[in-house]
């Protein structure tokens, strides 16, 4: 699975809805994730990617993790992978 | 119904191992939160903490104490030596029968339950010491507290998490105001500064990697800490019959549930129980000069906080000071309400507010008189100490000038 497919499948887990629910444009808030959804989706985040992922729920904004898509997760994890790996 | 006044003090914590020592850092504004120090740390991406400096366990407790004294209870008796001392108190006969001890921890004996799993899992004992669960349950601190004061009226432990310690010493105010116990020990202690207590924090991504900065737009977190903080709850008559020395007065509590999130704070439900302290100490609100904050340092609660004082107290929010002593000794969970007492003490009795340290950018949602990086002198004739819990359970207590 590619790394998209499998956070989208993380996500669509979180959100309770189907993987085809979920499209790279969507946010964290258009899927209904609230803030202890982050911080559990940034833990099954993770944990699937063997990465460390920087990220404060008191500053989500001044995180060096963009978190405000689907996509932006997607460019995180690869940078991460790449700097971590 | 009784009077009720506080007659003896006592604490540990990252400012200072008695109560003159933390008063004076808190009137310096002295942080006591540093790089923290225990095994396996450089595996934490959390690595501060207030922790309890200067305090060997060997020494001051024997064999026979250390095999039943977790780092938590300790803290306790060394926080209960100094306040029943100060009280002057010595518990016999019937007033032994009658006094007891309410204490408030989240987590009880951390280190122990860390210790002994690391043991069984991590190194493969298969065998642990026999007091492994009377050392880490967390009844007891107060257990030993009463077997070493002879304290044998009502006594149990309250967890509450970070609420644990005022809801502790709002069931002692309410026993020693229906006239239950002429005196009470009570209080709080919480030591979860090892491994795993901090690595279970971190999971949670509320913490801080470089300060707590309650109230300042740019806090990103709260910081543990570690500790305990004893006091003698007593009915005024009793202490005046005796010539004790008064510290101050407990006229007032509330205790209220959110209802709502397991982790996230309630406006309402912190606006309602200090409404409800005010209204049980028939006090009007703007007659507080000083409310001790919850103050975490995290996004969520400063700004619940300020919004409910904001209700509480109409245009009076403005004029009265609210700081939070959790940027000096760090949050300690469930003994914070405790230690944070001490700072309500201080401003009534010595008329000097503890600062908000740290303190660097003004928050628009947080727009209240933070009393920030210095201390102040002030007349305070009514204090409010808040502690709003995880799992939204919140307990208020109101205090006055003596």
């Amino acid at each position: 699975m590619s790394i998209q497919d499998q956070v989208i499948a993380i996500l669509a887990d979180q959100a309770v809805l189907e993987p085809a629910d979920v499209s790279m444009t969507s946010t964290l808030e258009d899927l209904g994730i609230d803030s202890m959804g982050v911080v559990e989706s940034i833990f099954a985040i993770e944990e699937t990617f063997d990465i460390s992922v920087p990220f404060n729920a008191n500053q989500p904004d001044a995180s060096d993790f963009d978190i405000s898509s689907v996509a932006s997760i997607v460019a995180g994890i690869e940078r991460l992978k790449a700097e971590q790996g | 119904m009784k009077r009720v006044v506080i007659t003896g003090a006592g604490t540990i914590n990252a400012l200072g191992l008695n109560v003159a020592d933390t008063m004076a850092a808190m009137r310096e504004g002295v942080c006591g939160i540093g790089q923290l120090k225990f095994r396996d740390v450089e595996r934490l991406s959390i690595q501060i903490g207030g922790q309890v400096q200067d305090f060997p366990p060997e020494g001051q407790y024997n064999r026979q104490q250390l095999s039943l004294y977790d780092r938590f209870t300790q803290f306790t008796l060394a926080a209960a030596d100094e306040a029943i001392r100060q009280s002057g108190l010595i518990f016999s006969g019937e007033l032994s029968a009658k006094s007891g001890v309410v204490l408030g921890t989240a987590g009880g004996g951390v280190s122990t339950w860390d210790d002994n799993y690391r043991a069984v899992y991590e190194e493969g004992k298969n065998r642990v010491h026999p007091f492994v669960v009377p050392k880490l349950m967390n009844n007891a601190a107060a257990s030993h507290l009463s077997m070493e004061y002879n304290l044998k009226g009502p006594s149990f432990t309250v967890s509450t998490a970070c609420a644990s310690s005022n809801h502790a010493m709002a069931q002692a105010f309410a026993m020693v105001r229906s006239g239950m116990a002429p005196p009470m020990v009570t209080g709080g202690s919480e030591s979860m500064l090892c491994f795993g207590g901090v690595k279970a924090w971190e999971g949670l991504r509320v913490m801080s990697r470089d300060a707590c900065r309650p109230f300042s737009a740019n806090r990103n977190g709260m910081v543990q800490g570690e500790g305990a903080g004893i006091f003698v709850f007593e009915d005024y008559d009793h202490a005046r019959g005796r010539g004790a020395d008064i510290l101050c007065e407990v006229v007032g509590f509330a205790m209220t549930s959110d209802a709502s999130d397991i982790v996230t704070p309630s406006k309402s439900g912190a606006a309602r129980a200090m409404a409800g302290a005010l209204a049980d100490a028939r006090i009007n609100p703007d007659q507080v000069g000083y409310i001790n904050a919850h103050g975490t340092g995290t996004a969520a609660n400063d700004k619940t906080e300020c919004a409910a004082v904001a209700d509480v107290f109409g245009p009076h929010a403005d004029r009265l000071m609210i700081s939070s002593t959790k940027s000096m000794h760090g949050h300690l969970i469930g003994g914070t309400g405790a230690v944070e007492l001490l700072a309500c003490i201080m401003a009534l009795r010595d008329g000097i507010i503890a600062p908000t340290i740290g303190y660097q950018e003004p928050d628009p949602e947080c727009a209240l008189d933070v009393v920030p990086n210095e201390a102040r002198d002030a007349t305070v004739t009514y204090a409010l100490s808040n502690a709003f819990a995880f799992g939204g359970m919140n307990a208020v207590i109101a205090m006055r000038a003596v």
